[in-house]
C-alpha cells in the first residue's frame, strides 16, 4: 500500500477507535493512538495474511502484547476484513467478542489471549522457533509497550530469541515514554533500549513511530539480519496526534467527554483532508 | 481381593514417560519438548540425542518456557513441557493461565517430580499445591498416573488429545499395579478393589498403598473399595455417587495439601449429590518438615497402616452418627 493509503488508513482507524472509546465509555485511548501507525503498516503493507483464511498454516503472526489496547487491534482487524466493521459498536458490551484484551477463541486474526503483561514475546518466540523447525517462511510480529519492558519474562524471551538466532522473529516496542501512572522515567526507566536490546545479541533499529515510510523499511523481509532477532525501537507519543492527548499521561485510559471527544474528532477530521 | 501388590519391583516412572514420548516423536515430526535445563531431571537425554532439533532447552526461565510452548502450539506442534513440578506450576502459573488455558493451545504440561518427590530437599521443591493451582483453571485435564503402565497410556493419551493437559509425574519408585494391557481414559477412574464397607480415592505414588490399606483392612473384616483416580480433572463424579451411595463413607489420599487437591475435587462431588461422612488424608495445611518422600507420606498418615486406622475410625464415625 502507497504511504498516503497508509496514512489514510491510519486515520480511519484512530476514528473510529475513538467512537469506540467514547460510546463504550471505557478503554485504552493513550495507547491505541500510539499503536496505530505500527499496527496499519504491518496489517496494510508488510504482514502476509488473508482475512478469509484467518488460521492460513503460512501467515505471518502478529501479537499484540500490550492487549489493553485491543479497540485498535479490533478495528484494524475490522478495516481489513476478518470481522464485520459494524461489530466494533459492541466493544465492552455484555457478551460481546470484543471485551478488553484480545481473545483467540472467538476474534479471528488474533493469535494468543493477552492481557497481562510480559506474555506476548515469549509465546511470539514460540512461533517463530515453530516456523524455524518447519523451515517455514512465515513470520512472526510482536508489538510491546514501552513499560511492558518492565516485565522480567520479556527479558527471559529476549535472550532465548538470540539464543535460537530467530530472524524471523520481529519486535516492535511502542516507545511512547508513558506508562499507567507516570513517565518511563520515573518509573523504572529501562531505557536506553537500544544499547540493551543490542547487548542481549539483537539487531535493533530505532523508528519514528508514526513515520509510515520509515515504518514500512524497518519492516520490509529485507530489513533482517540473518542469525538475530529484530526489534524495532518505535518513538511514538501516547494520545498521538491529538493536541490535548499527545504525551499526557492523563489519557493513558481516560475517556473523553461530549465535547473532548467533538474536538478530537475534529483534529482528526482535519488530519484526514 | 486382587493380587498382593509386589513391592520388590519398585519402577520410576519418569522412565516410562520418556520411552514413550520418544517412540511417539519417532512417528510425529510434530512433537517437540520444550525444556527448563531439565534435560537430565526428565530424563529426556534419549529424546535429545534421536530429536536434537526438537528439544528447546529455554534455560532456567519457566514463564519464557510456558509461553514458547504456547507458541510452538501456534504454529502446529505439541510442545511437552517437561519441568520440574513446582517450578511449572508454580513460577509460570499466569503463563499457564492465559497463554495455554485461556489461549486453549494444545500444550503437555508435564510436573515431573511433583509432590513430595524432591522430599528432603524441602518445601521449595515440593509441590504440593499443584491440583489446586491447576484445577482452578478450565481448559485442562489434569492426570497423576499410578505406576509406569499408565504414565505411558497417560503419554500416548496426551499426545493424540486436542487439548492441554497437566500430567503430574513422579519420581518415587512404584510397584506396577495395573494390567499390562491398561487401558487409559481420561475421567475416567479405575476401581482396583472391589468393596462395600468405606471407599480409598487414590492416585500417583497414593494407589498402591491404598491397595495396601485394603489387605490390612481386609484381616480386619472390612471390606474397602479402590479407586485409582487419576484424572483430577475432569473427575469420575458417576464413580464418586457410587462410591458414596454404596460404600457409605470415602477416605481421599493425596500427596498434596488438603486445601483445594484430590479430596475436595472429591468432596466437591459428595456434598452435592450424596453427602456421606469423608476424611481427607494428605499434607495437613503445613510446610513439611525434613524427610524423604516415603517418609513424609508415612509421616502425614498415609502409610498402609495409617490410611487403614483412618478408615478404621471413619467407619467409627459413621457407625456413631
Amino acid at each position: 500500500m502507497e504511504i498516503d493509503e497508509l496514512i489514510a488508513t491510519a486515520n480511519r482507524i484512530r476514528r473510529r477507535d475513538l467512537q469506540a472509546v467514547f460510546d463504550a465509555g471505557a478503554g485504552h485511548i493513550g495507547g491505541e493512538m500510539s499503536v496505530i501507525d505500527i499496527l496499519t503498516t504491518l496489517y496494510f503493507h508488510t504482514m502476509n495474511i488473508d482475512p478469509s483464511i484467518p488460521l492460513s498454516p503460512n501467515r505471518d503472526r502478529l501479537v499484540l502484547s500490550k492487549g489493553h489496547t485491543a479497540c485498535a487491534l479490533y478495528v484494524t482487524l475490522a478495516e481489513k476484513g476478518f470481522i464485520p466493521k459494524e461489530e466494533i459498536s459492541t466493544f465492552l458490551k455484555p457478551h460481546s467478542r470484543l471485551n478488553g484484551h484480545p481473545n483467540r477463541v472467538k476474534v479471528p486474526g488474533v493469535e494468543t489471549n493477552t492481557g497481562p503483561l510480559g506474555h506476548g514475546l515469549p509465546v511470539s518466540v514460540g512461533m517463530a522457533k515453530a516456523a524455524k523447525l518447519d523451515n517455514a517462511s512465515w513470520r512472526t510480529f510482536v508489538i510491546t509497550g514501552d513499560g511492558e519492558m518492565q516485565e522480567g519474562s520479556n527479558w527471559e524471551a529476549i535472550m532465548c530469541a538470540a539464543h535460537l538466532q530467530l530472524d524471523n522473529l520481529t519486535l516492535i516496542i511502542d516507545h511512547n515514554k508513558l506508562q499507567q501512572g507516570a513517565s518511563l522515567a520515573d518509573t523504572n526507566n529501562v531505557a536506553p533500549l537500544v544499547p540493551k536490546l543490542a547487548a542481549f545479541g539483537w539487531a535493533v533499529e530505532e523508528v519514528d513511530g508514526h513515520d509510515m515510510a520509515q515504518l514500512r523499511m524497518a519492516l520490509d523481509a529485507d530489513a533482517i539480519t540473518i542469525g538475530k532477532p529484530k526489534c524495532i525501537i518505535a518513538h511514538t507519543h501516547k494520545g498521538h496526534p491529538i493536541s490535548f492527548m499527545s504525551d499526557n499521561v492523563m489519557w493513558h485510559h481516560g475517556v473523553p467527554n461530549a465535547e473532548q471527544y467533538n474536538s478530537a474528532m475534529a483534529e482528526l477530521l482535519e488530519a484526514a483532508q | 481381593m486382587n493380587a498382593p501388590v509386589d513391592m520388590t519391583n519398585l519402577h520410576d516412572c519418569r522412565d516410562a514417560f520418556s520411552k514413550t514420548l520418544e517412540a511417539l516423536a519417532g512417528a510425529n515430526d510434530d512433537i517437540v519438548t520444550v525444556c527448563n535445563d531439565s534435560v537430565g531431571s526428565s530424563k529426556m537425554s534419549g529424546f535429545r540425542e534421536k530429536f536434537p532439533q526438537r528439544l528447546i532447552n529455554v534455560g532456567i526461565a519457566e514463564q519464557n518456557m510456558v509461553g514458547v510452548a504456547a507458541g510452538l502450539a501456534n504454529g502446529g506442534k505439541i510442545p511437552f513441557v517437561c519441568c520440574a513440578s513446582p517450578f511449572l506450576t508454580g513460577r509460570a502459573l499466569e503463563q499457564i493461565k492465559a497463554d495455554v488455558a485461556y489461549s486453549q493451545t494444545n500444550v503437555k504440561l508435564c510436573g515431573i517430580s511433583s509432590g513430595l518427590a524432591y522430599g528432603d530437599l524441602g518445601p521449595t521443591h515440593h509441590s504440593i499445591e499443584d491440583f489446586a493451582w491447576i484445577r482452578a483453571l478450565p481448559n485442562i485435564t489434569i492426570v497423576a498416573p499410578t505406576d509406569s503402565t499408565e504414565t505411558a497410556a497417560a503419554t500416548r493419551w496426551a499426545a493424540h488429545h486436542d487439548g492441554a493437559v497437566f500430567l503430574r509425574l513422579s519420581r518415587v519408585g512404584v510397584p506396577d499395579i495395573l494390567p499390562e494391557n491398561h487401558r487409559f481414559v481420561a475421567g475416567k477412574a479405575d476401581r482396583l478393589n472391589e468393596g462395600d464397607d468405606v471407599t480409598i480415592i487414590a492416585n500417583g505414588v497414593l494407589t498402591h498403598r491404598a491397595l495396601l490399606a485394603a489387605q490390612l483392612l481386609s484381616q480386619r473384616g472390612i471390606s474397602a473399595r479402590v479407586l485409582n483416580m487419576a484424572t483430577v480433572r475432569p473427575i469420575d463424579s458417576g464413580e464418586i455417587i457410587a462410591a458414596a451411595e454404596e460404600t457409605g463413607a470415602i477416605i481421599t489420599c493425596e500427596e498434596h495439601t488438603v486445601f483445594g487437591g484430590l479430596g475436595s475435587a472429591v468432596a466437591e462431588v459428595v456434598v452435592q449429590s450424596c453427602p456421606v461422612p469423608m476424611k481427607f488424608l494428605g499434607v495437613p495445611g503445613i510446610f513439611a518438615p525434613t524427610g524423604s518422600a516415603n517418609f513424609l507420606l508415612d509421616e502425614f498418615g498415609m502409610s498402609p497402616q495409617g490410611i487403614a486406622d483412618s478408615a478404621t475410625v471413619l467407619m467409627k464415625k459413621r457407625a456413631s452418627a
